[in-house]
C-alpha cells in the first residue's frame, strides 16, 4: 500500500514535469506576442498576483483573490437558494410516485438546457446583471441535486418508513430524524454535481456580465492580451473547484452509512 | 359477553395479481384470534401462509382485504405506537447508533420527557437487554444477535400494548438465539405485554407462548386449531426438554406442520 502509495507521487510529479517540460519546449524560442506564454513567465505572473491578491484599483483593476471571492459569494448565494428548491421539490417528488412522474417529463426536457440559455430571460424580467448572474447559478445546481434527492428519497427502504409510522413520528420529525438522513448519501453526491456544475457556469456568467468575478477577470486580461494572467486564472479556477469537491467529498464521507 | 383486548376479526388478504389482471392471490381466508390481555400467542404455519402479513395487518402496515383488527374496543386504522413490531430483519436505522435507535423511540413514546429522562430511559434498557458498551456502535458494526436487542430493547422501552414479534429470532446463529429467546422471556414476565409471535419453530413457540395457533399452507391458508401450552412458568429449556407435556405439543404441532405438507392444496 506504502509502496504503491509512493508510485502514485512518483508518477504524477513525473507527468507534471513532462507536461511542463512540453509546455515550455513549446514555447522556446518565440518572441513574445507570437505564441502563447511559457510556463516560467506564468510562474512570474503568479507569484506577482498572489503576492498582493486584494488589491483594488479600481473596477478594472482588482487582485485575483478579490475576483475570487465576488464569483465565490455570488455561487453561494445562487447555489444556496438551488440548495433549497432542489431538496425540498426533490423530498416531495421522492415521497410521491404520481407527482414524480407528472413532473418527471419536465424536469428531463428543462434538464439538459445549458443554464446561460437562461441569460436573456434573466436580463429581460430582472433588469440586473447581478442577480441575472446569480439566477443562472441557481439554474445551473438545480437538476442534478433535485434529481438525485428525489431518487433518494424514492429508494428509503421502506422498513424505515414503517418503523417511523409506527412511532407515529410528526412530519418535521420524520423528515429531520428518518427521510433526510436516509436519503443523505444521494443527496451529497446531487449537491457535489451541482457545485461543480454552478462552477462552470458562473465562470462563462460573468464572462457576459462584467464587472467581477473570475470569468469578468478572464475575458478582461484577454482583452488586454495579458496571456499570462488568463492562464493562471484558468489553473485557479480548476483549484477551486477541486477544493469545493472536496469539501462536499468530506461531507459525504460523513453522511454515509453502511445498512 | 366482554369483547377481548385484541381481535383479530374474520381477516381476510387476497394481493392483487401482478399484471393487474384476473383475480389475485389469495394469501389466507377468514382468520379470526381473540388474544386476552397480558397473553403470548404465537401462530406457526409453513412459508407463505401469510402469518407475517397478519402481523403487519395487526400493526396496519398492510390493510386487510376483508375484516378488521380490533384492539380494547378500538378499530385498529393506523400504524401506531401501542402496536410496536420487532422486525425479522431488525429494521433499525443504520445512520444511528443502537442508543439513538431506541431514543427515537423513547423520545416518540414520551414526548413531554425532559432529555436526561429520556436518556436515563434509554440506559436502563441497554443494560436490560446486554447491550452496555455497544450503544455507541451503528448497527452495521453489530452481531444479528446484538441487533436484535437493540430491537427487542426498542420495542419494550415504549410499553406497547401489543408487542408484534415478527419471526424475531430467524436471522439470528442458533446458540445467540437461545441466549436471546432467555432474555426475551425474562423481559416478558417483568412487563407482560400482550405478545403477538409469528414464527416458525416450534420449540421458540412451546418455549414461550401461552398458546400456539397453528395454519394451514398457503395460498388460501386458514387457521386449523389453537393448541394450549399448559407448561408452568418460569420455564426453562433444560427441563422442558424431557416434560412429557412439551414433548406432547412438540409430535402435535410437527405432524401437523409435517401432514399438512403433504396435503395437497
Amino acid at each position: 500500500m506504502r509502496r504503491d502509495r509512493l508510485r502514485v507521487v512518483a508518477y504524477s510529479v513525473l507527468i507534471g514535469a513532462v507536461l511542463l517540460g512540453v509546455w515550455q519546449a513549446a514555447v522556446a524560442g518565440k518572441p513574445a506576442g507570437k505564441s502563447i506564454p511559457g510556463p516560467a513567465a506564468v510562474a512570474a505572473t503568479a507569484a506577482h498576483m498572489l503576492a498582493h491578491p486584494f488589491y483594488d484599483n479600481g473596477p478594472n483593476d482588482k487582485g485575483i483573490g478579490l475576483q475570487l471571492a465576488a464569483s465565490l459569494g455570488r455561487m453561494a448565494i445562487g447555489y444556496t437558494i438551488a440548495s433549497v428548491i432542489a431538496i425540498s421539490l426533490g423530498v416531495v417528488l421522492g415521497l410521491s410516485p404520481v407527482l414524480y412522474r407528472a413532473v418527471n417529463p419536465y424536469v428531463q426536457v428543462l434538464k439538459p438546457i445549458s443554464p446561460l440559455a437562461w441569460m436573456p430571460l434573466f436580463l429581460y424580467t430582472i433588469r440586473d446583471s447581478a442577480q441575472a448572474a446569480v439566477l443562472v447559478i441557481v439554474m445551473s445546481s438545480l437538476w442534478p441535486t433535485l434529481a438525485n434527492t428525489a431518487f433518494g428519497v424514492a429508494s428509503i427502504k421502506r422498513d424505515y418508513l414503517n418503523v417511523a409510522a409506527i412511532l407515529q413520528l410528526s412530519w418535521p420529525r420524520r423528515l429531520v430524524t428518518v427521510i433526510l438522513p436516509a436519503a443523505a448519501p444521494a443527496i451529497v453526491a446531487g449537491l457535489r454535481i451541482s457545485v461543480g456544475s454552478a462552477w462552470v457556469a458562473i465562470v462563462a456568467a460573468e464572462m457576459l456580465i462584467g464587472g467581477t468575478g473570475i470569468g469578468y477577470f478572464v475575458w478582461n486580461e484577454w482583452n488586454n492580451l495579458a496571456l499570462t494572467s488568463v492562464i493562471f486564472a484558468i489553473l485557479a479556477i480548476g483549484v477551486i473547484g477541486v477544493l469545493l469537491d472536496a469539501g462536499l467529498g468530506r461531507l459525504s464521507r460523513r453522511l454515509s452509512y453502511q445498512e | 359477553m366482554t369483547s377481548p383486548y385484541l381481535l383479530v376479526d374474520h381477516v381476510s388478504k387476497t394481493f392483487p395479481p401482478a399484471d393487474g389482471r384476473g383475480e389475485g392471490v389469495c394469501v389466507f381466508e377468514d382468520v379470526t384470534l381473540e388474544i386476552a390481555r397480558g397473553e403470548f400467542v404465537t401462530m406457526i404455519g409453513h412459508s407463505g401462509c401469510g402469518k407475517s402479513t397478519l402481523l403487519n395487518i395487526i400493526a396496519r402496515l398492510e390493510r386487510p382485504t376483508r375484516g378488521g383488527v380490533v384492539l380494547e374496543g378500538r378499530e385498529v386504522l393506523h400504524p401506531g405506537m401501542d402496536r410496536m413490531v420487532v422486525f425479522q430483519n431488525f429494521s433499525l436505522m443504520p445512520w444511528m447508533t443502537a442508543f439513538d435507535n431506541i431514543r427515537l423511540a423513547v423520545r416518540a413514546a414520551h414526548p413531554t420527557w425532559p432529555r436526561t429522562e429520556v436518556s436515563a430511559h434509554v440506559h436502563r434498557w441497554v443494560d436490560m437487554v446486554g447491550l452496555t458498551g455497544a450503544e455507541t456502535k451503528r448497527p452495521a458494526a453489530l452481531s444479528g444477535g446484538m441487533r436484535q436487542r437493540v430491537g427487542l430493547a426498542r420495542a419494550f422501552s415504549i410499553e406497547p400494548k401489543v408487542l408484534l414479534l415478527d419471526e424475531p429470532f430467524a436471522q439470528i446463529d442458533a446458540l445467540t438465539r437461545s441466549v436471546i429467546q432467555d432474555e426475551l422471556m425474562r423481559m416478558w414476565s417483568v412487563s407482560r405485554n400482550t405478545v403477538f409471535m409469528v414464527t416458525h419453530d416450534v420449540d421458540e413457540a412451546i418455549l414461550l407462548s401461552d398458546r400456539i395457533a397453528l395454519m394451514t399452507r398457503g395460498p388460501q391458508a386458514k387457521l386449523a386449531e389453537q393448541v394450549e401450552v399448559k407448561l408452568a412458568r418460569p420455564r426453562r429449556r433444560a427441563e422442558l426438554i424431557d416434560d412429557p407435556e412439551f414433548l406432547r405439543l412438540r409430535t402435535h404441532i410437527l405432524r401437523f406442520l409435517v401432514e399438512g405438507s403433504l396435503t395437497p392444496v
